[in-house]
């Protein structure tokens, strides 16, 4: 083809740059879908409960990723200060994964039990109140509106759709329990979506009022969840070397 | 228009053009490029062929290059309690297990380690060493898993965490209690009296425990009070005390002095107001809001030992 006829035809170089471009891409990232050999497999990892998978959502509503990230990397200085790298296996039920790069605030991958849930009423409310440097943005609304949760099982069945077990069938509820135990197949099981959700917000009160669902609810529990799922005191300190 | 193939006929000592020529007399000399250019370029395109050789690199087929570079580090296996030395291909992970005990800045970090995981907390407190190690590594600690809620210098938050520097404790001051504390974490709790005692009753008591501190004169409400607080009624003594001073298993504070944890006390400036916020703290009781996380497993048992003679010396405690 003639250089001259390509560059006064956009309509036809448009179409060559984009294929130039994406051999690029699919070179780099196919090859990566037939390696599973990466993910490492390690017990306890699960997908989120329906109030996680709520809270979850308001996590990326309210941009809380802009400022932070949730992977810690293998150095050392992460390691020090946050605690174990993060695994690929355990963002495999998280889509879109959360892992980012811009760390405004700390990294949240290992967050879950390191602050008690009043910590976190009171930081996302004002943050100033317990961190006076902080120049995390205040979100005293979340404690004031009520949780939406009326179409939690539609956003568990779009989840399903991407991959995660969530269950329909009971043939998919019996996998689960053998996967997952009886405890984590019951959250899993779309049809009890909302009744799960509720029991959970009940039992553990999370916002701290009592026979209430607010949004802060959901967001609690979320960032309690996070990077707890996986015991590391039972593996050895190089058991994921071989998975990089 | 001119010919844009004139220029192309290169007289002796001047370079060729493209051969192309704009708005009528726009050309462009077609130099070669420098030679040094092109070997730097020819250098990268070799260095990026050795750098997929050794390092790990292109995925094929189910797997990938696995590169030939390795790292050697040494962990302890965690159920046989051994060292073991391991020699791994190079890759971010091995390399930060290597990095962990080989960095030259870790080797002293290690010995003192070792030092403070042998000593005795009496032992470490008495060495100025050890001491200046602990506070070192204790301020990075406490910076990232503890300012949050105790503040950055431990001077935390009145009413929600408490004070880690005034040598005044709920849960004891010696560096076995702290430890403790660290270890299991603690859970504030006093019931709530406002179910219990009547309005008078509340009043009464509150002017008692103002007294304690000399806050305010023994009155006839005092009096009344103190027999609410040492009696059956209020039984404020089973776990604050018969001296009032705190029982440290309960995690009960000292109510003799001028120190409040919780009920703030200090910045109120009449009785009156004093009063009021005693009363309201004793109406609620504490259950399930002042928590405590604890660090076993988190942390692991070295950073918990650091840490506990760490915020003993914030409090210079004894
Ligand atoms: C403008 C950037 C910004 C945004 C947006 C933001 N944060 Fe933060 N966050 C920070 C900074 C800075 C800190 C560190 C200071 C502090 O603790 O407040 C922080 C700290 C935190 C911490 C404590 C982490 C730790 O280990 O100490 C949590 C939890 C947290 N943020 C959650 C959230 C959530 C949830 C959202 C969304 C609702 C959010 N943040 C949005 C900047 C941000
Ligand atoms: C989620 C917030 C939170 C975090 C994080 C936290 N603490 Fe605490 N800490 C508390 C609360 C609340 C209490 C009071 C418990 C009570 O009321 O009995 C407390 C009590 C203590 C006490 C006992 C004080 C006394 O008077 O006896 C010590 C010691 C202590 N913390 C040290 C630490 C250290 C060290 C860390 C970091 C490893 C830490 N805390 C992290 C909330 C926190
Ligand atoms: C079950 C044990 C228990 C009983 C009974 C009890 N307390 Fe307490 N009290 C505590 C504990 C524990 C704390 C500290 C709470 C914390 O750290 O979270 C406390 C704290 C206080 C404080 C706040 C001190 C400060 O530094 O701010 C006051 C005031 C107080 N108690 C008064 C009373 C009175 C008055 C009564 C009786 C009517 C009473 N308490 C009965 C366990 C008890």
């Amino acid at each position: 083809m003639r250089h001259e006829h390509i560059e006064t035809n956009s309509g036809l170089m448009i179409l060559l740059i984009l294929a130039v471009i994406s051999i690029g891409g699919l070179v780099e990232i196919v090859p990566l879908f037939y390696i599973n050999e990466t993910v490492e497999k390690v017990e306890g990892v699960r997908p989120n409960t329906p109030l996680e998978v709520r809270g979850r959502d308001l996590y990326l509503r309210e941009g809380c990723y802009l400022c932070h990230s949730q992977q810690i990397r293998p150095f050392r200085d992460e390691w020090l200060r946050y605690g174990h790298y993060s695994l690929a296996a355990e963002s495999q039920y998280d889509h879109p994964f959360q892992w980012g790069s811009k760390r405004t605030g700390p990294d949240l991958a290992r967050l879950g039990g390191k602050y008690s849930d009043q910590w976190h009423v009171q930081h996302l409310k004002a943050p100033r109140s317990v961190v006076p440097q902080s120049i995390m943005p205040n979100y005293p609304w979340l404690l004031t509106t009520k949780l939406d949760y009326s179409d939690v099982a539609d956003r568990m069945r779009a989840l399903r759709a991407t991959g995660v077990p969530y269950s329909v069938t009971q043939a998919e509820y019996e996998a689960n329990v053998k996967k997952f135990g009886q405890t984590v197949a019951d959250q899993l099981d779309i049809s009890q979506a909302e009744a799960n959700l509720l029991k959970e917000a009940r039992d553990k009160n999370f916002d701290g009022i009592a026979g209430q669902v607010t949004e802060m609810e959901a967001l609690v529990a979320y960032l309690q969840s996070l990077g707890t799922m996986v015991n590391f005191s039972q593996y050895n300190d190089d058991e994921f070397v071989k998975f990089r | 228009m001119s010919d844009p193939t004139q220029n192309a006929q290169q007289k002796p000592g001047e370079v060729q053009t493209t051969g192309h020529a704009w708005d009528g007399d726009l050309q462009e000399y077609n130099n070669p490029l420098p030679r040094w250019w092109l070997w730097c370029f020819y250098g990268t395109m070799v260095f990026g062929v050795l750098y997929w050789i050794y390092f790990p690199s292109w995925p094929v087929g189910g797997s990938w290059l696995k590169g030939v570079g390795t790292v050697d580090y040494t962990i302890t296996d965690k159920k046989t309690h051994q060292a073991k030395e391991q020699e791994y291909r190079w890759n971010t992970r091995s390399l930060l297990l290597s990095d962990l005990n080989e960095a030259a800045n870790n080797e002293k970090r290690k010995t003192m380690l070792a030092q403070v995981r042998a000593a005795s907390f009496d032992q470490i407190v008495k060495d100025p060493k050890m001491m200046e190690f602990v506070r070192s590594v204790g301020k990075g600690l406490f910076g990232d898993n503890c300012a949050a809620c105790h503040g950055s210098g431990g001077q935390g938050v009145v009413g929600m965490y408490p004070n880690l520097t005034d040598n005044d404790w709920l849960w004891g001051g010696a560096t076995g209690q702290i430890h403790e504390t660290l270890v299991q974490g603690r859970k504030g709790f006093m019931p709530a009296f406002g179910a219990v005692l009547k309005p008078e009753q509340l009043d009464d008591v509150a002017e008692y425990v103002l007294t304690l501190s000399n806050e305010a004169k023994p009155s006839e409400a005092s009096a009344r009070g103190k027999e609410i607080f040492h009696g059956p009624v209020g039984g404020c003594y089973y776990c604050h005390g018969a001296d009032a001073k705190g029982v440290p298993s309960q995690g009960a504070a000292n109510l003799t002095d001028k120190i409040w944890a919780i009920a703030d006390v200090p910045t109120q400036k009449t009785l009156q107001d004093k009063k009021a916020v005693v009363k309201t703290f004793v109406t609620k009781g504490v259950n399930n809001t002042r928590i405590m996380p604890a660090w076993k497993g988190r942390l692991n048992d070295d950073d918990i030992k650091l840490l506990a003679v760490y915020v003993h010396q914030l409090g210079g405690a004894q």
